[in-house]
């Protein structure tokens, strides 16, 4: 037992440390140096308050929120913020009936009827001005494996589609021998897992599936898995499963996969393969599109990206605020924590618990349209 | 004392002298205590009943909405989308699983549990019996979840190579027919539901045959029959109402158990093919809701949910009132 925690921790520490070494060779962002001193202008007066601040929503954003949530508190010990990580759809009803402060989501609201409700809209019916989208963390979506034998793992977005949708059912498939020249694979039956409840990670999953390889993926995206495979409950579940199982494969955000030390594969855009760190995740968000206007940040993400060097699976959690509170006292609450969420010093945080920080320009913007909460 | 004159300790009501025994029904004496007393009892079940009752409209008018916009058939249909503008959703494959997985889970534990409790009241030595007693019922003690994290942790690498012997072997068999789940079957969860309720039926079996007249039993020595001719004949016959109830009580457990079937199950995609095999995933009623209760986003939704545990509650339902019935007709004829 003692043993494998050692493990465990060694290769979190060894992949955080390599993650982030890849990431300050890179470029000149501040935030891997940050020492959370709040040197970095943006957090050089927290305001703090006195009084609590609720917050619900995704789960895949909880460990960040998590670490924002004990730096305020370090500034500000009469504040107390409470996250419930209950699912994004939950945070964003808890939202529109008033029941919390702000909401955690991982998809932006949605501006179509869904079972005939607008988000967006009812929203900013709840607010009294138009709700903001504000992009917070990224996590990335690993595809882990586990095979014996293979260390090292190229897929590309039409293989992957066809391995979830159960059409290539060997590891030794011709389609993954073209991606692995040089590797010897097993015949080994493939495994696929997904994820039982309805999840952002398989909405995103989906997503970049159906944009990257839309001749083989041919289901609708969305919450719920639509694809082949055996479902296990939540990002352990899938994990755990994985880890059990000589051939699994699965999709998890990447601090599950980091926990179980599952080997992930290398993902080939059409531009080489690329392996999943805070550089390459980096990229692709900074592609992403603002859908939104002004200070609303809804991002859309090149799921088809090929840029070179940008790891196209990605998971983007939001804060759903209200642009302007009707209660001024609470606007002031959100508007400070989430100046210190936006901060170098959280963001620099992120990369350990197996997120990736916001590209630099992105996080001016937020830093910006965060500001603008009245 | 009482074995000697063929009376056992426990009979109580009709003693050989009638007039000595209170008639119950008419024993209050008009005191404050008493009134405070049969007060309290009769609000209390009062309650009891109200709330079952409250639960069930509640269930029904949550429902029921959801239900009139179902665009598939409820019992019958294996489709489960229950979102968007032409909400879809039937229960056919979560009634299935749910009734599978319990009924192995009896076959398992009844026999194995009622065992354990002649073992404690006719066999073990007497030194034994209570401690053996206290570490049995501890069984019961043990959070759900904690069976759901051995279960995958420990017993499933165990039972992985088991499942896949009886696969190869016995294939042919609709009921242990191949399929491409490796863990969470509804084999595994039976089997550990079977675990989890054991306790509760050796407790209670345990206790009523504890209680079988001491003539009854040395009535059937005296007239030459052995240990186990005994057991047969005066222990099973007198402990079956009490095992009946013990095994509608864990039923009940084994029906409704969420917390450690959501850890282990393993769910189907959509569109999976049908099969009776027992090596399929798939989920219970109970399941089903706990792991979607994050995303109750409409009503509609919500609605199908409910409509779900609905079954389980009138599923429920209809196996303890068939146990009732059973006990009672048991009854009639023993008198």
């Amino acid at each position: 037992m003692s043993v494998s925690r050692t493990t465990v921790l060694g290769a979190l520490a060894l992949s955080g440390a390599l993650l982030l070494s890849a990431c300050a060779s890179e470029n000149n962002s501040p935030a891997p140096a940050a020492g959370g001193s709040g040197s970095s202008g943006s957090t050089g007066s927290t305001d703090c308050f006195s009084g609590n601040l609720k917050a619900e929503g995704s789960s895949a954003q909880k460990n960040a929120i998590d670490e924002a949530i004990s730096v305020f508190q370090t500034k500000c010990a009469d504040a107390t913020i409470d996250y419930n990580p209950s699912g994004s759809g939950s945070g964003i009803k808890q939202f529109i009936a008033k029941q919390v402060d702000f909401a955690g989501s991982d998809s932006a609201l949605k501006t179509v009827a869904v079972d005939g409700l607008v988000e967006a809209d009812d929203a900013a019916k709840a607010c009294g001005s138009p709700a903001w989208n504000l992009p917070m963390v990224t996590g990335p979506i690993a595809v882990a494996y586990n095979v014996a034998g293979v260390d090292k793992l190229v897929l590309d977005a039409e293989v992957t589609a066809k391995i979830f949708d159960g059409k290539v059912t060997t590891w030794n498939d011709p389609a993954i021998a073209k991606l692995n020249a040089g590797v010897k694979l097993p015949s080994t039956p493939i495994k696929v897992y997904f994820r039982s409840d309805d999840s952002g990670t398989t909405e995103n999953f989906t997503k970049y599936l159906k944009a990257a390889a839309p001749d083989a993926w041919s289901y609708e995206t969305g919450k719920k898995w639509t694809g082949k495979g055996e479902g296990k409950e939540k990002s352990a579940g899938v994990a755990t499963a994985v880890k059990g199982q000589d051939g699994g494969i699965t999709y998890v955000e990447l601090s599950y996969a980091k926990q179980n030390t599952l080997k992930m594969a290398e993902i080939d855009t059409g531009s080489g393969p690329v392996e999943l760190n805070a550089e390459s995740v980096g990229k692709t968000v900074a592609t992403a599109k603002p859908v939104g206007s002004g200070n609303d940040l809804a991002l859309k993400i090149d799921y088809a990206t090929k840029e070179a060097g940008a790891y196209p699976i990605i998971l983007v959690t939001y804060e759903v605020v209200c642009s302007k509170y009707s209660d001024a006292a609470q606007g002031s609450k959100v508007r400070a924590f989430l100046t210190t969420f936006a901060s170098d010093a959280v963001q620099g945080q992120l990369e350990e618990l197996g997120y990736a920080p916001l590209p630099t320009e992105v996080a001016t913007k937020v830093q910006t349209a965060v500001k603008a909460i009245s | 004392m009482s074995s000697v004159t063929g009376v056992p300790t426990v009979n109580d009501g009709e003693g050989p002298d009638g007039q000595r025994v209170p008639q119950a029904d008419r024993a209050s004496t008009g005191r404050l205590g008493d009134r405070l007393f049969g007060g309290a009892a009769t609000a209390s079940g009062v309650i009891v009943i109200a709330m079952v009752t409250l639960i069930a409209t509640f269930l029904i008018i949550q429902a029921v909405p959801a239900l009139m916009n179902n665009q598939e058939n409820f019992l019958t249909s294996r489709v489960w989308s229950p979102g968007g503008e032409e909400p879809g959703f039937g229960i056919l494959e979560f009634l299935w699983t749910t009734v599978a997985a319990a009924t192995i889970a009896m076959l398992i534990a009844v026999p194995f549990g009622v065992a354990v409790a002649l073992f404690l009241t006719q066999y073990a030595p007497a030194w034994m019996r209570g401690p053996a007693a206290a570490l049995v019922d501890l069984l019961a003690a043990v959070p759900s979840i904690v069976y759901g994290l051995w279960g995958l942790i420990t017993f499933a690498p165990f039972f992985k190579p088991f499942q896949g012997w009886l696969e190869s072997t016995f294939g042919w068999f609709p009921l242990l027919a191949q399929t491409g789940i490796t863990g969470g079957t509804i084999l595994f969860i039976g089997i550990v539901l079977s675990i989890m309720v054991v306790p509760i039926v050796t407790a209670l079996s345990r206790e009523i045959f504890g209680q079988t007249p001491l003539a009854h039993k040395e009535g059937a020595l005296a007239l030459g029959a052995t240990h186990w001719e005994m057991i047969r004949t005066t222990v099973l016959p007198f402990g079956r109402p009490g095992v009946i109830s013990a095994a509608m009580l864990a039923l009940g457990r084994a029906l409704g158990e969420t917390l450690a079937v959501t850890f282990l199950v393993s769910s189907l995609p959509n569109g999976a093919a049908w099969t009776w095999s027992l090596f399929n995933g798939g989920e219970t009623f109970a399941s089903k809701i706990a792991n979607n209760a994050a995303e109750f986003s409409s009503p509609t939704r919500t609605g199908a949910y409910i409509a779900a545990g609905l079954v389980l509650f009138v599923l429920t339902f209809a196996v303890n009132s068939i146990a009732r019935i059973v006990i009672e007709r048991r009854k009639a004829f023993s008198e």
